[in-house]
């Protein structure tokens, strides 16, 4: 890619504080999301993979500035070309910020105002950003409606009365009202059925290709996620664990949770099932709350040796990805098998 | 014909010593104010005895409304409003519907116990698990407490719950989900039922921890030889453990057949419709994808003829959405297969 970054992410941190009940004095730190560093480039798609509780979430909510990052900076290409960083900035100063780089949610059903309707809902951020006269939204706000694929008509009416697709598909229309150059979305197809979530994929593939907006995908579903992103990044414990193209991340793993993630997903395909077998994960998910000394990995790995329990792998470049593994040259990961290869051996 | 059918489909009158639990033609409606919601409508099935069947399909196709139709835990105002649900116990068979409180009660936990996605929901917040599984047990066989407490352990510890004699007396809240979905099949396997029914047991996890829950299901299946109906929206989940399969859609079975055999050569256009329309690891990246079109009607709104006519690229004008497909009998290479599509009624 020609292009500069359009977000440039670099130790971002957010820890959220623990405190005790009665006197309310901090007694540690969730490390919620941990000096993360990611690139993420104009009009394509970076993926975000990790259990649950991995961070995720937090790091999306940091990167919209719905929470204020503890550390790092977060350096963002202007449509002038300037680069500012929006880690730290006023909420004055984060008028044009906001406007360029919103949010879809996870459930559809409780991010939209049930007293409102798809009209007032869909052209708030308009109102908000001061896009135009009554009128104008108005027009833009059917527009945006047939875009995502519902009726012009259904402006007057209330988000009670549609499906979790269609009600996904206006949260869809809603961030995108003010034509934003990235849009993170969390689990944005996660409660959605089947069938319907390929027409979301879709739409949001389609809408990416018109207009170049870049997004970030965060799913815990690994399919997904191969699915739309140009680039994925794994993350463990509020930290990226590894960070490649889609493809090789994918067929050739070079962290061992990446490879442990890849191996738990169920594969439909009967062929698969014979052909593939789940690298054990040792234990239960582990706790941000509560982050293992040395290799944060160390006590889930099947590779981890002497050295993993006492210190920490760094994030460094390996043959063009980034990877926080002591032994990551020397490990013979798995991946998952091309399914024509696989065929050809079935 | 319909007599043919019938026999080749296993019903009622096949000696088929294998089957465990036989659901014929049964019908769950839920009547309410503004119409009646027809969520499980004409469906026959069939679990043979030590085998996993999965029942797969969207939400609201009525997975869960048939499952607890099983054990009569359907909510008011839902309502068996016909059909048959036999199981055969050692002692005879046993017909559900219409079955009193009393057998009813027996039944479950003895000989069918049920786990649920959201463990949360089906635990007792304020006792412990060890007394929750104490409880169950001793409310079915006759063994002293002592006796009931080292069977919580011993099932803890099987089901991969660490340190099994301090967690015993540990409150759900205290443990994680992947532990407390544990806990739940412990509990649901104390009294060595001879159907285990999962509705989505791992929808609400990890992948990672959802592989473990599955390959526990599958070891526990070989040590104690339960049948499972394992109930997911997830035809990867279906693939990793099933043995026969049934997709479900509007409140009826569309397919049903050996699992891998649906999964490599799907038949009725639903189920290829579901295949082609999901994201499979090591698929080309940024590929459309085959999507359904429109959604599931909303349930008052059941279509005429085939409910999946308004959905369906094979659609039939002037057939399909006037005329209810039967279930037809394919003749497969391997094991049996049914399909409810009008394309299959010349063949049979
Ligand atoms: N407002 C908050 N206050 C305290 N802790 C928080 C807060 N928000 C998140 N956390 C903690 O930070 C960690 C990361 O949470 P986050 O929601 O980012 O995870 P995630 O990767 O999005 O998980 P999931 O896949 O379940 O959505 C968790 O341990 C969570 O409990
Ligand atoms: N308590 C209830 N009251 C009214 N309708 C219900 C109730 N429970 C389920 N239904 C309806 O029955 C149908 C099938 O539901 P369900 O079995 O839960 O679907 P699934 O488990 O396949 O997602 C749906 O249309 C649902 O709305
Ligand atoms: S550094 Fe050690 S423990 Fe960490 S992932 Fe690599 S091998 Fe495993
Ligand atoms: S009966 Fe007709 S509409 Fe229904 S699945 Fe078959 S071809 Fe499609
Ligand atoms: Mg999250
Ligand atoms: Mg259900």
């Amino acid at each position: 890619m020609s292009t500069e970054p359009l977000l440039s992410i670099e130790g971002l941190t957010k820890h959220f504080p623990i405190r005790t009940g009665l006197l309310g004095r901090q007694v540690g730190a969730v490390k919620a999301v941990d000096e993360v560093d990611l690139v993420i480039e104009p009009g394509s798609t970076l993926g975000l993979v990790g259990e649950s509780g991995c961070g995720k979430t937090t790091l999306g909510r940091c990167i919209v500035r719905a929470h204020d990052p503890t550390g790092g900076r977060m350096l963002y290409r202007q449509q002038d070309g300037a680069v500012i960083d929006v880690a730290g900035l006023k909420e004055k100063d984060l008028k044009t910020y906001r406007s360029e780089v919103r949010m879809i949610f996870q459930d559809p059903h409780s991010s939209l105002n049930p007293r409102k309707t798809l009209r007032e809902i869909i052209g708030e951020p308009m109102r908000v950003h001061g896009y135009g006269t009554k009128e104008e939204i108005e027009a833009r706000v059917g527009e945006l409606l047939e875009r995502v694929g519902l009726r012009p008509e259904y402006a007057n009416r209330y988000p009670h009365a549609f499906s979790g697709g269609q009600r996904q598909r206006v949260g869809i229309a809603r961030a995108l009202a003010l034509s934003p150059r990235l849009v993170v979305a969390d689990e944005a197809v996660s409660a959605l059925d089947v069938s319907v979530r390929a027409q979301i994929l879709n739409l949001l593939m389609d809408l990416q290709e018109e207009s170049g907006l870049a997004y970030l995908f965060v799913s815990h579903d690994l399919g997904i996620v191969e699915h739309v992103s140009d680039v994925v990044a794994v993350m463990y414990l509020g930290k990226v664990v590894e960070q490649g193209p889609t493809e090789d991340l994918y067929t050739k793993p070079l962290h061992p949770y990446t490879e442990a993630l890849l191996s738990a997903v169920p594969d439909p395909d009967p062929a698969a099932k014979r052909h593939r077998e789940r690298i054990k994960l040792l234990g239960d998910i582990a706790d941000p709350a509560h982050v293992p000394p040395g290799c944060p990995f160390h006590p889930r790995c099947v590779y981890a040796k002497e050295t993993c329990r006492t210190d920490a792998p760094p994030l460094r470049e390996v043959g063009g990805r980034r990877v926080a593994c002591h032994f990551a040259e020397e490990l013979e990961l798995r991946g998952v098998p091309d399914p024509d290869v696989r065929e050809v051996s079935a | 014909m319909s007599a043919t059918i019938d026999t080749a489909i296993g019903g009622s009158g096949v000696a088929a010593d294998d089957v465990l639990l036989e659901i014929e033609d049964l019908r769950t409606h839920f009547l309410l104010d503004d119409g009646v919601v027809c969520a499980v409508d004409g469906v026959d099935l069939r679990v043979r005895k030590g085998e996993t069947l999965a029942i797969v399909g969207e939400s609201g196709c009525g997975k869960s409304v048939m499952a607890r139709s099983i054990l009569r835990l359907v909510d008011p105002p839902g309502q068996i409003e016909g059909g048959k649900i036999t199981l055969h116990r050692e002692s005879g068979p046993v017909e559900l519907v219409g079955a009193d409180r009393k057998l009813l009660r027996q039944i479950r936990w003895n000989d069918i116990a049920m786990v649920f996605q959201e463990p949360m929901a089906s635990l007792s917040l304020v006792h412990t698990i060890g007394s929750q599984i104490v409880e169950a047990v001793r409310l079915h066989e006759n063994v002293g407490k002592a006796a009931a407490r080292n069977r919580a352990i011993e099932m803890l510890d099987r089901v991969g719950i660490p340190m099994p004699q301090r967690r015993v007396d540990a409150y759900p809240f205290e443990l994680s989900g992947g532990m407390r979905q544990r806990a739940m099949i412990a509990m649901a396997l104390a009294c060595r039922p001879s159907l285990l029914i999962a509705d989505e047991p791992t929808t609400a996890l990890d992948v990672t921890t959802q592989a473990q829950i599955l390959e526990l299901l599958r070891d526990l299946q070989d040590e104690f030889g339960m049948a499972i109906m394992l109930i997911t929206h997830d035809l990867g989940v279906a693939a990793q453990v099933a043995d026969s399969m049934a997709v479900m859609y509007l409140g009826r079975v569309v397919e049903y057949g050996g699992a891998e055999q649906v999964l490599a050569e799907p038949r009725h256009p639903y189920t290829k419709a579901l295949l082609r329309s999901m994201p499979r690891l090591g698929r080309a990246a940024r590929t459309r994808l085959t999507a359904i079109k429109g959604m599931v009607p909303p349930p008052y709104a059941r279509p005429e003829g085939c409910a999946f006519h308004p959905r369906c690229d094979a659609v039939m004008a002037g057939r399909c959405d006037t005329v209810l497909p039967r279930r037809v009998p394919l003749r497969e290479p391997v094991g049996d297969r049914e399909v409810t599509c009008l394309l299959y009624e010349e063949e049979s």
